[in-house]
Parts: C-alpha cells; structure tokens; sequence
C-alpha cells in the first residue's frame, strides 16, 4: 500500500509513530521542550482506546512505565534533559528487571536548569550516566523528522527484543521542526511475553519481575546475563551513516541529531569550494558504532567533532581512534544552534593548519 | 471419627520460612492478604508490587505475580499496571512507613487523588527496620531511634505524619481504614478491613494502614512490643474507618464547578488605567 505524505511536526510526528508501533499506553509529566507529545497523546490515545495519564512527576512517571512495561504491554514516555535525569533511577530498575520501554529525550541546555533551547548535552547522560549500576540502553538518535518517526518503530521492537529499555535522544530543533514525514507500515514481529505479571495462570510457574539479589553470586550471574545481552546488542545494533566519505576525505566530522544535518550543509558548501570533507554520523550513540568508524581511521587525516555541547561524543571518536589521528572538537552550548558558515570556517582553519 | 480441621496454612503463602525477627507482625500481616486472596479466589489475578524495605522480599511468600518497585514508588508502579491490564485484575502494594510516608509521598498522594483502583497496604511501625531502626516519618515525639538518640524531637523534625487523616482529605478514596496488629482480636478485625480493602478495590482507591511492631528496632521482646504498640501508638494513631460506603465525609464529595460561566458573562471592561 501506498503511504501518504504528511507534513507533521517533529514531536507530534513521534508521537504518532508511537501509536503505530502499537504504543498505546504514555506516562509523563510536561517539560519543554517536548509538551506536544503528551499533548498530542492526550488527544490521541483515548481514541484508539489507549492510556494517557499524566503523572505527579518525572519519578513517578517512569515507575508508571515500569508497571505497564512490567505487565507486558508497550509504553513510552517523553521528557527533556533535567526531567530525563529525574527518570535514571526507574530506568536503572527497569534494565535489572528486564522491562521494556521507550524513553524519549528531547534535550535542552544545562547544566541545571540551563536553557529550553535545542542542546546535546545529554550525550553522556544516556550512553553512560543514566541510572546507577553496571548498565547499558540503546539510544537511537534521529537526525530528520523522517529518522524520528522510522525510529519510533524500532525503539519499541529493540525494547522488546532485548526486553530493556530503548531511549531516542533529539534535540528541541527536531522536536520543533515541521517536515513531511511517510509513517511505516506497522512491524509484523511478535514478541514473547509470557514473562509478564499479569496474574499467576493455574498451575504454571509465576512472575516476579525484580532487580534485588541479596546473593552476591546470583547478582553477579544476573548482571553478566545482562551483560550478554548488551555484547548481542554491541554486535548487532551499531548504526551509522557515512556520508561524503567514498573518496577518502582527509578531514572527517563527527556528529549526529541536527547537527549532523548542519554539517551536512557546510560540506556541501566545502566541497564546492574544493575541499574534501566528509561526515561520520551515529545513528546509534549507544552502542557507539565503533567498528563503523574503525574502518575510516587509516585514511583520514583529522577528525573533527562537532555537537551541541562543550564535547561529549567526541570522546567516544577518541577512544576509536586512539590517538592515531588528531582528533579536535568544536561545539556551541544549549540553543547556540552551529551555523553552517561557522563550520566552514572551522573547517577551513583547521585544514590550512593541516597545510590542506 | 472423622478429622477436624481447625488451622490451615492457606494456599497463597509459599512453604518459604519468614526471614522477619521474632515478634515481627510482618508475617501476621501477610497471611492476612494471603487468607483474603485465596477466600476471594483471586489467586491467578493478582498482583502485588513490593517495596523496598523489610517486606521488600514479600514476593518470597505470597504467591502471587510480582512486581518489585523502587523505594516509594509502589502505587505509581501500581499504577501503571493498573492501567493497563483487564479490569478484573487485583492489584495490591504493600507498604511500610519510611516507603510510603517519607521517600514515596507523591506517589501515594497521587495514587489516591487519581483513584486509581488499588488496595494499599500500610504497615506501620514507628521505624524504619531494614536500614536499622532510624527515625521515620511516623516515629512518636521522644520515641529514641538510632538518628534520635535523644528521642525525636518534635521542634527540629515535626510530628509523625498521620496517613489515613491526610488521605482523607482527598475525593476519590473509596476505602481508608486504620486498624492493628497487636491482638488476636485485632489481627481478626484487621482481616476484615483488607477484605473491605480487596472488595471494594474495583470502585476505587483503598488503603488500610495496620500499626504493626518491630521488636527489633524498638529494642523490646515480642510480647511488650504488643504492649507497647497499644499504649503508645493507638492514640496518636487511632484505629478507625475513616472512609466506607456509607461513610462518605463531606471532603469526599465530589466538586463540579460551572465553567460555562466566565464564557457566558459579559466580558469585563478593559481597565485604561492602572488600579
Ligand atoms: S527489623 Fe523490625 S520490621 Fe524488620 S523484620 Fe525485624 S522486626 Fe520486622
């Protein structure tokens, strides 16, 4: 069949693709700046006899998920980056106990309360600092409206997959921009869920859905379980894009969301200019694509992380690259969006230093 | 000449022994939720959601689905199965005072004022026992704890906080009830308000608090813990039904306020000058 274009706007493009993914059941506390999701939720669940409920606050909000993950059906929330943070300890407790979910990020600047402008702040917040406890989520991060809402899907079928949380880290630009957007069809994969607690069936096992184990040896055996889990999810879910790179470009930038898309621009404008750049783009923050970038290294002469933060990805480029090539870092801070003439010019600096 | 059957360990508990002190009502106030499921016949349709705390290892015993939660978050956890399994589940949490009236406050705050169709369980015993006898938020005034070594005092950290009273307050319970574990006696009437609790969960809201000892942290025998609990704790924590069918206080009655008004009422003139 045939999908019809619609010009949506990013949050409510989310939004939408969630219910499709069969997503009806949403928790969450308003925070810009993210409020057309629950807004949009709130219109549209009860339409198709789903659940919106707006919790006290962000805490609860993820224990909600945690209940509803816990009993076996899909369910989201979305928040922004001081909101998120209220959300760790929940989603540490759903990765123990093995509970699905979708946790979306729209980040804005901090630290603190910082700004509501579009921010990547929360780099290190989700692929490392989310929640306590050995860990890890998968987070997918969309760099076009159309990204967001083909991630939409995924996020839910990953959650489900692996049975652990699934986070999609935007920022406010992608939240706010409007762009026409072509809704997948719905997946066809089942997912078993005969672990859910959902009342104890006459003479079968029963479900406890837990994350204590006051044996040292069975928390370990538990954890490296996890672990497994996470090594299938290093191996199979790194994604990326690279983009402008079969010609071998001496200079390389780094970065992902929105600004991977500026980037985008001012390479264009470089390379009409005659400079060959090219773009690594994570689409997987967590697991970081460390094999795709490993393969870039040899041939290029600089990298150059760019982010809307003081430098947070960049540091998973340097660990890929270990110190084979110089790796420079270049960023704005929350809602100091990159111009593509700024990047230009960085590019252009650091190339003639390269004696380019 | 056949046998008389005059005790029954009950089908809902498992043959896990108790890891609760001696003199622990814990184990009292479990069989009593596992007589009343298994006299309801709800066994394959319940679910619990533990706390942390002493009963954070409830699903060890009751033989029901269940959901561990994060220190105070059982009724948001509790929520979100709720809302999202068929209507003729139960779902139950079970509660001591540090999780519920201390870490988890908005949460049961909530939970109530929503409605959400529910039973809580609120064991409440003066202290918090896991982490070893510190001051909750329902320790009585000069009560001694090992973080009021003098004994609470009143003017640096208030009074106890009085949970049926606060929830009373709010319109959506159906069912809030205070009642005690330290006497047979009282252990019967106890059974008989979680099976109010149990019955009435699929209206509405539901708690029942249950003043409960803790030997250990009070630092008594079993026996004068009993004693104890009754002098010290049913004044300040009376054992009443606050709210039943029946028994609905005027705060329960629900508000409708006509909104309609500010549309319909001539638009106020715009003030020109600053008032
Ligand atoms: S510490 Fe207190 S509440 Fe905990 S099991 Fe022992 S007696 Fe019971």
């Amino acid at each position: 069949m045939a999908q019809r274009r619609m010009l949506m706007k990013g949050t409510e493009a989310i939004a939408e693709a969630a219910i499709r993914a069969g997503c009806h059941h949403f928790f969450g506390y308003p925070i810009t700046p993210q409020n057309e999701i629950p807004e949009y939720m709130s219109r549209r669940l009860p339409q198709v006899g789903g659940v919106y409920l707006q919790a006290e606050s962000e805490v609860a909000a993820i224990n909600m998920l945690c209940g509803a993950g816990a009993a076996g059906v899909r369910v989201m929330t979305s928040s922004s980056s001081p909101g998120v943070a209220l959300m760790s300890e929940g989603a540490s407790y759903m990765v123990g106990g093995e509970l699905p979910a979708v946790i979306v990020n729209i980040m804005r600047g901090g630290p603190g309360l910082g700004d509501i402008q579009p921010s990547q702040g929360d780099y290190d917040q989700m692929t490392r600092g989310f929640g306590h406890g050995d860990k890890h989520f998968i987070v997918l991060a969309p760099s076009t409206v159309q990204e967001a809402v083909d991630m939409m899907a995924l996020a839910f079928d990953l959650a489900d997959e692996y049975r652990n949380p699934c986070v999609v880290l935007g920022d406010g630009l992608i939240g706010q921009m409007m762009e026409p957007v072509t809704f997948p069809e719905p997946s066809e994969r089942t997912f078993d869920r005969s672990w859910a607690a959902t009342g104890k069936k006459p003479g079968q096992r029963r479900n406890i859905l837990r994350s204590l184990f006051l044996d040292p040896e069975v928390l370990e055996k538990h954890v490296e379980k996890l672990f497994e889990k996470f090594k299938v999810m290093e191996l199979k879910e790194q994604r990326y894009e690279a983009w402008m790179m079969d010609d071998a470009p001496p200079v390389v930038i780094s970065a992902y969301g929105t600004t991977a898309r500026i980037a985008k621009s001012a390479i264009r404008e470089l390379r009409a200019e005659g400079h060959r750049v090219g773009l690594f783009r994570p689409i997987s923050a967590w697991p970081f694509p460390v094999d795709g970038l490993a393969t870039y290294v040899e041939q290029t002469r600089l990298f150059l992380g760019i982010e809307m933060s003081m430098g947070q990805m960049v540091e998973d480029v340097r660990r890929v690259v270990a110190g084979r090539r110089p790796v420079q870092f270049w960023g704005r801070t929350g809602g100091m969006v990159p111009t593509v003439e700024e990047i230009v010019a960085q590019v252009k600096e650091r190339s003639a230093a390269l004696g380019q | 000449m056949a046998e008389q059957v005059a005790f029954k360990r009950t089908s809902v508990l498992t043959d896990d022994y108790f890891h609760y002190c001696p003199g622990c009502t814990h184990g009292v106030a479990h069989r009593l939720v596992a007589e009343v499921i298994e006299e309801m016949g709800i066994q394959d349709r319940t679910i619990g959601v533990s706390p942390v705390g002493c009963s954070v290892l409830a699903y060890n015993y009751l033989d029901v689905d269940f959901v561990e939660a994060a220190h105070g978050r059982a009724p948001a956890v509790a929520t979100g199965i709720r809302r999202t399994l068929p209507e003729d589940r139960y779902v139950f949490t079970y509660q001591g005072d540090g999780d519920l009236a201390s870490i988890g406050m908005a949460e049961i705050i909530h939970a109530a004022n929503r409605g959400e169709k529910i039973t809580v369980i609120f064991i409440n015993n003066a202290i918090y026992g896991m982490t070893g006898g510190q001051m909750a938020p329902t320790t009585l005034p000069g009560m001694r704890t090992t973080t009021s070594p003098n004994g609470r005092d009143t003017g640096l950290c208030g009074h106890p906080i009085r949970m049926c009273e606060l929830l009373d307050t709010l319109v959506e319970p159906k069912f809030i009830a205070r009642g005690s574990l330290s006497s047979p006696k009282l252990i019967l009437k106890a059974k008989k308000l979680l099976r109010q609790a149990f019955d009435l969960q699929h209206s509405g809201f539901t708690f029942v608090e249950l003043l409960s000892t803790c030997p250990t942290g009070w630092g008594l025998t079993p026996d004068n813990s009993l004693a104890w609990l009754e002098r010290n704790m049913v004044p300040f924590f009376p054992m009443e039904v606050f709210r039943e069918p029946g028994k609905m206080p005027p705060q329960a009655t629900p508000y409708h306020p006509d909104l309609k008004v500010r549309d319909d009422a001539p638009k106020a003139e715009k003030k020109t000058e600053e008032g």
